[in-house]
Order: structure tokens, then sequence, then C-alpha cells
């Protein structure tokens, strides 16, 4: 190994190393407790991560039930931009029709603007409708950020799977939603779980509308960004931690799909 | 006919609900945040531009998007090069830098103040290494330039991961010959990568730049975790009189304010950095 590579490869630990301490740094902010939190100087390992500081972890009451709402609006989310956007998708794969390239261009042009701030004339028409301060009403508002993503995604997908396969079904006597459940939807199903996931975590980080558009049931952001001038730093610590967690596993199941997805979904 | 049709009804429930929660509101918020008490007029914004912290949210914004922008740039092709010389383990170290993608500004803010508040980990590394007395503070009121740092670096660490994807999956389409061509004709590393890899990547720099634009513009939990209202940016401000002044009326003028200026710089990124039709791979 030359020296020109022995530095070339340090460089590289040494980002990974910039990703990942950092995480490490806060989990431990958030299992050790009060007693971590206020220790001077801190130690870079966990000292005694007895039962107790873990359980103080898990008694931290408000970010627990607040994660509770996170999760069902982002399955809401999830479900919603799925069951919109795969169906406009396939539309953009598979037919040539007036006004494709219009919508295409609708859709992208949501990229140009800030979605979450959308939410403030929101929670006036929330309010009428009963939609406020419910997971449903937020999961509304993150789907309208997630669904353009989700349409690009699943059109290319479907784009991605030859259209032979289909009309081999329909000439065996399959209608053509019988020809996609049966034949395109498996083949395209990796990609879709990804595209889900995906929507998923939008929903999940989301903190502007979140917390304008809730009092008591908050989302764990918007409960988080709301007690952050008066709950101690180990509670702060905890929720952010627990924020981060599912992000790093979902990055980790999607990330085959990761670049094939944001590279065909940005031409 | 049946079938000509089909197309429309797929695409129909996508619209109407784009236009229910993302039409409708947006002209709801501009009409919100020109009816200033009962008439329609500049009131809100009237009120918005004269109070304090307006002046330092527009400074703050800017200098922020202005920073931090061209660094994820910088560092996400940078990794992206070094991706490409990286013989075993590039799985592994790809998953690692794309870490950040899925982590909020809120959680990379609460990440950071575990690391910068004054009983901290930097402190601790400061004084092990003997270069400060004691616990100090660096995210005050009195200490604007730390604090604007620790907001660039934190705002580094989180979002230049999704630079980086844009970026890799651009250079995954390059094909390999442009580059041999190159090093045929006897250019350097540093030419090949200025004169060649960077104008094929044109069209996904383009569309890095640009969510990275908006969504910078419109970061806030990352500022309000790591400084409070001591470094008030836009967003922040329009949550700020959204949430404790109750104001609805300045919080959509600052929307619109916020909404403009994202418009404005993907409208530049479009025009500056277009491909001509003949260059396009």
């Amino acid at each position: 190994m030359t020296v020109r590579r022995g530095i070339f490869l340090s460089g590289v630990a040494m980002l990974c190393a910039w990703t990942l301490v950092p995480i490490w740094l806060v989990a431990l902010g958030a299992v050790g407790g009060r007693d971590v939190v206020n220790a001077w100087p801190k130690t870079f390992f966990p000292g005694s991560t007895s039962l107790a500081t873990l359980r103080a972890f898990l008694d931290v009451q408000g970010v627990w039930s607040a994660t509770l709402v996170s999760v069902e609006v982002a399955v809401l989310c999830m479900a919603f931009s799925l069951l919109l956007g795969a169906p406009a998708g396939y539309a953009l794969a598979r037919y040539n029709f007036r006004g494709a390239t219009t919508y295409r261009l609708l859709i992208l042009l949501t990229r140009a603007f800030p979605v979450g701030i959308l939410a403030l004339p929101l929670a006036i028409t929330f309010i009428r409708l009963d939609l406020y301060d419910r997971p449903l009403g937020v999961a509304l508002i993150h789907t309208a950020l997630a669904l353009p993503f989700a349409v690009l995604v699943s059109a290319s997908l479907f784009q991605a799977i030859p259209r032979e396969f289909e009309e081999a079904a329909w000439v065996f006597g399959c209608s053509r939603l019988r020809a996609f459940l049966r034949v395109v939807l498996p083949l395209a199903l990796p990609g879709i779980a990804a595209t889900a996931i995906f929507a998923f975590v939008i929903s999940w980080n989301e903190v502007f509308a979140a917390a304008v558009l809730t009092v008591r049931h908050r989302t764990l952001t918007a409960y988080l960004l709301t007690v952050l001038a008066e709950s101690p730093l180990h509670v702060q610590f905890a929720g952010g931690f627990v924020l981060i967690v599912p992000s790093v596993v979902f990055i980790f199941l999607v990330r085959k799909h990761l670049f094939a997805m944001w590279g065909i979904a940005n031409r | 006919m049946r079938s000509r049709l089909i197309p429309y009804l797929l695409l129909l429930p996508s619209l109407l609900f784009l236009t229910a929660l993302f039409f409708v509101p947006l002209v709801q918020t501009v009409a919100l945040a020109f009816h200033g008490g009962d008439s329609f007029g500049l009131a809100n914004f009237t009120r918005m531009a004269n109070d304090l912290n307006f002046r330092d949210a527009v400074v703050n914004t800017f200098s922020i998007v202005l920073v931090v922008v061209p660094l994820q740039l910088a560092i996400a092709l940078g990794m992206a090069m070094m991706l490409r010389h990286l013989k075993r383990g590039r799985d592994v170290v790809l998953w690692i830098w794309s870490i950040p993608l899925g982590i909020s500004d809120l959680a990379a803010g609460l990440v950071w103040l575990a690391i910068l508040t004054d009983q901290g980990y930097l402190n601790t590394l400061l004084f092990n290494l003997g270069l400060i007395a004691g616990p100090e503070s660096w995210l005050t009121y009195e200490t604007p330039t730390a604090l604007f740092v620790a907001i660039i670096v934190a705002e580094a660490w989180r979002a230049t991961a999704i630079v980086l994807v844009i970026i890799v999956a651009g250079v995954q389409l390059l094909p390999r010959e442009y580059g041999e061509a190159a090093d045929v004709f006897g250019a350097t590393p540093w030419q090949r990568f200025t004169r060649i890899t960077l104008p094929l990547l044109k069209p996904s720099i383009q569309t890095a730049l640009i969510l990275r634009t908006v969504l910078a513009f419109e970061m806030f939990a990352l500022v309000i975790s790591l400084g409070g209202r001591n470094f008030p940016v836009l967003v922040s401000e329009a949550y700020q009189w959204q949430y404790v002044n109750q104001d609805t009326g300045v919080a959509a003028a600052y929307a619109v304010v916020v909404m403009l200026i994202s418009l404005a710089a993907t409208l530049i990124y479009l025009r500056v950095l277009r491909t001509p039709r003949e260059q396009m791979l």
C-alpha cells in the first residue's frame, strides 16, 4: 500500500467517523440519563449503563406517546402516497396522452415550494373540518410532501418493466386489472416498498406542519420542538435519538434502491 | 374510447389531492398574507418588515444558504470522487455516508446540541487537550459567530447526504469512454474532473442545488434547537408569529417571502445550469 493510498483511505475513514460519531454521542446522552448529561468532563464511552438509566430513558413519557402519534401519521402518509401516487405513476409510464407533460411539470413545480409552510392556512381549514390536532390531518399535508416523489419514482419503476409482459397476460385472457395485479405489481414491489419507506421517513421527519397542526396529539418532532425551551437536556437527547433510529434502519433497507430512485426521479 | 380515459382516471385522484392540499393552500397563504385586519393590503408585510428580528432573519437565512449549499456541493463531489477509487467496502461506506439522509433538521440540531452544549463533548475534548479551563458557552447571544459556525457544521453534517446521493446517481450514468479519452490525451486528474466530469454532471448538480436550496431556506428546527431565538431565520420567525404571537397573517407574509425566494432560486438554477439539448447524454 502506497502512502497516497493510505492518505486516501484515512480520508474515507474520517468521513465515516464524521457521520457516525455524532450519532454515537447523542446515543450516550440519550441512554445515560440525567447523570451523563450533567457530568463534566464527559467520557466518550458508556461508563455504567445500568438498568436504572435505561429505564429512565424508556420512562420519558412525552417522548413515547408522541412517538406513537408519529408512527400513526407516517403510516397513513405512506398509505396515501402509494394509493394516490402509484396509479398516477402507472399512467405516466404506460400511456401516451395529452397533458402528461403538463402533469409532470405540475408535480415538479411542487418541489420549488416549501410545502410544510402551507400548513398555515390549512390550520384554519382543518379546524372547520374537524381534522385539526388529529393524526389524519397531519398525514394529509405530509402526503402532499411525499406524493410528488411517489409519482415520479413509481413512474420510473413501471417504465422499467417491459410492456410485453403485460400484453402476454392480456393474450391469455387476463383483464387489465388482473394483468397489473398478477404480472406488473409483483415485479415492481421491491421498488414500491422502497418508495413507501421514503414516504414514511419524509413524514417522520417533518417539523413545521406537524407543529402548526397539532396541540395535544403532537408528533415526536412537534413535541420536541415545542418543549425545547423547558425540557431537560436528557429528554431532548432521548427524543433526538428516537428520531434518528428508524431513519438509520430505513436507509439500510432501501440502500439498493436509493440511487436508482434518485437517478431516475430527477431526470 | 374507454381506454383513452384510463390514464386520466388514474391521474385524477392525485390531481384532486394536490389541488386540495397544495394549490388551494398556496393561494390561501398568499390571501392570508395580504389580508391585514379587514382590508386587502400590505399591512402584514409592513408589520413583518418593522419587526426587530426581520432584518436579522433575512441576513441569517441568506448567510446560511450561501455558505452551506456550496460547501455541501463541494463535500458531496469530493465524496463521490472518493467512492470511484474505493475498491472494497464501497457499499458499506456509501451506506454510512447516506445515513444522514433520513435525519431531520430537528434531530440534527439535538445531536449537535449534545456535542456543543456547555458541558458537551466538544468542550470535554478541548478541556482534555488543555485548551479551555472549564465549560464554555458557544450557543448564546454573545457568541454569534460560534453559533453560526455550529449551525453550518450541523447542517453540513445532516444534509450533505442528499446531494451525495443525487451526485452518485448521476456519476453512475456517466459513460466511461469520456474519462478514458481524457486519459489518452494526457489530462491530469484535476483537468479530467473539471473539464469532463463536472460538465457531464450538470443535470444532477442542478437537481441537487434546487432541492438543497429550497430545503435550506425552509430549515428552522435546527436553528431553534441549537440557538433558541438567538439566531432568527425566516421560517423560524414564521413559526414564532404563528405559534407564540398567534398572528397567522404575519406568519403567512413570512411564508410568501420564503416561497418567492425559493421560486426565484429555482428559476435561477434552471437558467444558469441549463443543459442544451445537444449536450444531453
